[in-house]
């Protein structure tokens, strides 16, 4: 419990600088966000109005408390463009996000492990070659690419999946796969080099010499070890796969969040994309709290707090 | 194989295929270990001793393999043996502690599954709970305090004398017929070195387990052995029963381990070491491994390579020196306890000790 | 002799003994000779650039040549890889687009290496408060999926290609700051650097002359893996439509425009992105070839 609270409260900075970042990205684009939000009709009562009903005309400071104090109630601004609660259209996109991001870590998982043992196994033989190569290929390729010709192959020619999504599992297949792409080559290369240092240890001796077959000590205890950095690793892809959600959203038409912030974009929707980078981030940083607490409950030389 | 021997290892030739050339780290090693002995293997670090024990385990690691020789374990050639089949002797018949009691331990799993495992493996019959009333029962009997209060601890939370003891435990447990003991106390404190020793003594007693002691400390073999090899550079350099080897020191290296050995009262204004390091082993002398090192070494050192001769009773060693000092055929004089070995003996030179006691009579034959 | 180490029978330890006496020249020719792919892979790297420094020699057509005549067309013998939708010769393209993907891929490393250094030496080397505050602005950072934090900051600035210098630094410092933090903390205990400051040497000249150049190895490595994440950054900030803007080539602009034809001409989609693939593999093996040799331990910081 101490662990949890120690890291909890250790992300809090973080997340303070987050949102300090993300207010201030507010105030300094160009432009006075009253105009892009009347569009080309305005008179100047309306801007007036505006004006004082978006808190502009206070200082800076008293600015970012009203902002701070909104966050706490959930209050993420207002959409310039639907006039809608930011967080309401964060909820409404982020199940979608959520459900290709799950499916996405468990295919990056599946492939990147399975690999990863089977090429430290097989150490510089082919079969070692082949799948560090198709790893190193699968870090290389952009997620658009994955993306385009999964779509291509698999939707298009093939036809065995629907060429956008509509949210359904299947039609999540695709969008997923190019997703955990990147993240299953990196697991793949993460887990073999690991896993390769971990049989080195003196530990896998001692299990060789109790009479395990090679397979037992790895399964029994060389895996275990050899994920906690796994785990780490992991952890930092968290960002970079919501990166690539932005990319698999638009190209497989998936209303997630990464499909709110380029429309928003599109759409110069201020509050909407900081909306979304705040929430994003905040996930971020909670998924990393989440792999220390994995990896501290995998180690017991962690847990009792060493 | 003579049926008083548990071990015997013959001709035991493991080599590095490195990209940088071949490292013979054990070279051409006969060592027997006989039913209910001791026995001590010393050298320094670097020598070639821990390869040995890997060897027979089967836990040379790429790019090292058995080039060549034998590891004949109760009629069979271990040395033959794949993998698989080697496993099944592997901490049932013959048993491993390691050096370094803080890593060789698997640091996430609790020490009482750990040693449970080794039970579990070989005996298909017992369940988990069986299991671990054997192993508390062991941890008892090897000494550990509260052994049930321990099974469920993690390694990072015992003492390192404490730790070996549990490796002991995992060791025993199955009864092996020989125990391979690679530098087990290296890594503790001197008081706990003798509990520990004491420990393995009482096993070997109690269990008639063989036990070959992989050491660099003389203090040990004087201790426990019974009988010792010296190792240096892949090569047996002398072996002898330890009193034997401590009375009548014959080859220079081994007089320079025994030398290197601080003693109270015995005040020398320094400790006695010996010149240089273990060399290279890719780039070993021409001659004798030793010959850069020894203070007596002549040209015929530097350029043939010597070979194990008899020199006593049951008491063999590898070096021009002495051979030529047993044979009266010149060199330095080494030292007065050397002239008390037979002449008689000293001539009949070249006997390679595959197996002690037939090789000597057939010496004396 | 005394300099010969008593030797221990693991690979691992052999193969130090046999690098330890390299320094960074002899560790680059080692890694030619012994891992071909690498070598292959900075062969190719080089080809890029040369193609891409000569574009407008090699190039056949114009930058923005269109024929609207010739649009969509399939390779032939005038456009060996075919034409766009604005019958622009695609090889053309892909040489000039050479030009931004890489001078893109390069100078954002560029810029995160002497801000990650500087940040990173300053860290380590004072700690307290600043160590702290530098950390944690790492922290945040990296916690930002960094396509959005670029997307926000193009928004910001405008599409250009120093705000895109920009945009994809932001992130790429952090990472660059955290290893050279953690190697200046231990470098910092050392005797040689103790024994700098008791004599007097000024911290500037510790941090840069004393510490960093122990630092370089890791750097080279860094710098290497970096661009082909900002080669990456880049194509998709650009096939998202907010990175470069035509009618400037870039290979990921090259897909976004071609995006829209993917089930009418599918290769207009596929070259691009087969050379993106190449580049980013070509410069991922170079980095994976330069750690083994130059840093073999880097992976577990």
């Amino acid at each position: 419990m101490k662990q949890v609270l120690k890291r909890l409260i250790g992300a809090i900075p973080v997340l303070i600088g987050v949102v300090l970042l993300i207010f201030l990205m507010l105030r300094v684009i160009p432009g006075n966000p009253v105009l892009t939000l009347l569009g080309e009709h305005y008179s100047d009562a309306a801007i007036e109005r505006l004006t004082l009903s978006m808190g502009l005309d206070k200082p800076i400071l008293v600015q970012f408390f009203n902002y701070v104090i909104g966050l706490f109630q959930g209050d993420l601004g207002t959409s310039y463009k639907y006039s809608r609660a930011v967080s309401e259209m964060i909820m409404d996109a982020f199940p979608y996000t959520l459900k290709l991001a799950c499916m996405g870590v468990v295919f990056a998982w599946v492939v990147g492990l399975t690999s990863g043992i089977i090429a430290a196994i097989r150490q510089n033989r082919l079969l070692d070659r082949m799948f560090m190569g198709f790893a190193l290929m699968g870090v290389s390729m952009p997620v658009f690419m994955t993306s385009l010709f999964l779509q291509y192959i698999f939707a298009f020619q093939l036809k065995w999946f629907p060429l956008t999504s509509t949210g359904s599992f299947i039609s999540m297949i695709l969008p997923a796969i190019a997703l955990g792409w990147n993240s299953a080559g990196s697991i793949a290369r993460m887990t073999r080099s690991s896993l390769i240092e971990v049989m080195q240890a003196d530990y896998i001796d001692t299990a060789k010499a109790k009479g395990l077959f090679k397979a037992a000590v790895i399964m029994k205890h060389a895996l275990k070890n050899s994920l906690l950095p796994v785990i780490t690793m992991m952890a930092l892809q968290l960002a970079s796969m919501l990166s690539g959600a932005v990319i698999t959203e638009t190209v497989f038409a998936i209303p997630g969040i990464g499909r709110l912030a380029t429309t928003a974009i599109g759409n110069r929707d201020m509050p909407v994309l900081q909306g979304t980078i705040l929430f994003t981030t905040v996930i971020v940083i909670l998924g990393n709290l989440l792999a220390d607490l994995l990896y501290s409950a995998l180690d017991p030389r962690i847990r009792k707090g060493n | 194989m003579n049926q008083e021997n548990v071990l015997e290892i013959r001709g035991l030739k493991s080599y590095f295929f490195t990209e940088k050339g071949v490292v013979p780290a054990v070279d051409e090693v006969d060592l027997i270990v006989p039913k209910g002995k001791i026995i001590g293997l010393v050298g320094e670090s670097g020598c070639g001793k821990s390869m040995t024990a890997k060897s027979v385990m089967g836990l040379l690691r790429f790019p090292g393999k058995i080039a060549e020789g034998s590891i004949l374990y109760d009629g069979k050639d271990l040395a033959q043996y794949k993998d698989k089949e080697l496993r099944k002797y592997c901490g049932k018949e013959i048993s491993m502690i390691f050096q370094e009691p803080m890593t060789s331990l698997n640091p996430v799993l609790k020490v009482g599954r750990q040693v449970r495992e080794t039970l579990l493996i070989h005996d298909r019959s017992l369940n988990k709970s069986q299991a671990k009333e054997k192993t508390i029962e062991i941890f008892r009997s090897v000494g550990i305090p509260e052994p049930e209060k321990r099974y469920n601890s993690y390694p990072h939370e015992l003492s390192g004398g404490l730790r070996q003891r549990v490796m002991i435990a995992m060791a025993m447990i199955c009864k092996p017929k020989l125990l391979i003991a690679d530098e087990p106390t290296t890594a503790l404190d001197v008081t706990i070195e003798a509990q520990i020793l004491r420990l393995m003594k009482q096993l070997r007693d109690e269990t008639g387990t063989s036990i070959l002691i992989i050491t660099h400390n003389l203090g040990v073999i004087a201790e426990i052995c019974d009988y010792v090899y010296v190792m240096y550079a892949g090569k047996i350099m002398e072996q002898a029963e330890t009193f034997e080897l401590f009375d009548h020191t014959m080859h220079p290296y081994t007089k320079g381990l025994v030398a290197s050995i601080p003693r109270i009262g015995k005040n020398p204004e320094r400790l006695y070491t010996i010149p240089g390091v273990v060399p290279n082993l890719l780039h070993l002398p021409k001659g004798c491994a030793f010959s850069n090192r020894c203070q007596y070494a002549t040209d015929r050192c530097r350029s043939e390579k010597a070979t194990l001769i008899c020199a006593g009773e049951d008491h063999y060693i590898r070096c021009f020196h002495v051979e030529e000092e047993l044979a009266g055929t010149g060199g330095a004089p080494l030292q007065a306890d050397l002239t008390q070995a037979e002449p008689e003996q000293a001539e009949l030179t070249q006997a390679k000790p595959a197996d002690t006691q037939s090789v000597s009579t057939e010496v004396q034959a | 002799m005394d300099e010969v180490k008593a030797m221990d029978f693991n690979t691992e330890n052999l193969s130090s003994q046999i690098g330890e006496k390299d320094g960074i020249k002899e560790k680059l020719w080692r890694m030619c000779r012994q891992n071909k792919l690498a070598a292959v892979s900075a062969i190719v790297i080089l080809l890029i650039i040369l193609l891409a420094v000569f574009a407008p020699v090699i190039a056949p057509y114009g930058e923005s040549d269109t024929s609207l005549t010739e649009r969509l067309a399939g390779p032939s013998s005038e456009h060996i890889l075919g034409t766009d939708y604005l019958g622009r010769d695609v090889f053309t393209r892909l040489l000039y687009g050479a030009r931004v993907s890489l001078v893109i891929g390069v100078m954002p490393s560029i810029i995160a290496l002497v801000v990650g250094v500087t940040l990173g030496l300053l860290a380590g080397y004072l700690g307290g408060w600043v160590d702290y505050v530098i950390m944690r602005v790492a922290d945040v950072m990296l916690s930002i999926p960094s396509l959005l934090l670029a997307m926000v900051v193009m928004y910001i600035m405008g599409t250009s290609v120093v705000t895109l210098f920009i945009a994809l630094s932001l992130t790429s410092w952090a990472s660059v700051a955290r290893v050279v933090r953690s190697q200046t903390l231990s470098l910092k205990e050392t005797e040689y650097v103790e024994a700098a400051r008791s004599i007097g040497v000024k911290r500037w000249t510790i941090m840069f002359r004393h510490i960093m150049p122990n630092c370089i190895p890791s750097l080279i490595v860094l710098f290497t893996l970096n661009i082909p994440s900002a080669i990456l950054s880049e194509s998709s900030l650009s096939f998202l439509g907010i990175g470069v803007q035509p009618p400037s080539a870039s290979w990921g602009l090259m897909v976004n425009e071609a995006k829209q034809y993917l089930f009418t001409s599918p290769w207009l989609c596929l070259i691009p992105c087969l050379v993106i693939m190449v580049v980013v593999l070509a410069f991922n093996f170079l980095g994976d070839g330069l750690r083994d040799v130059l840093d073999p331990y880097m992976k577990k910081q």
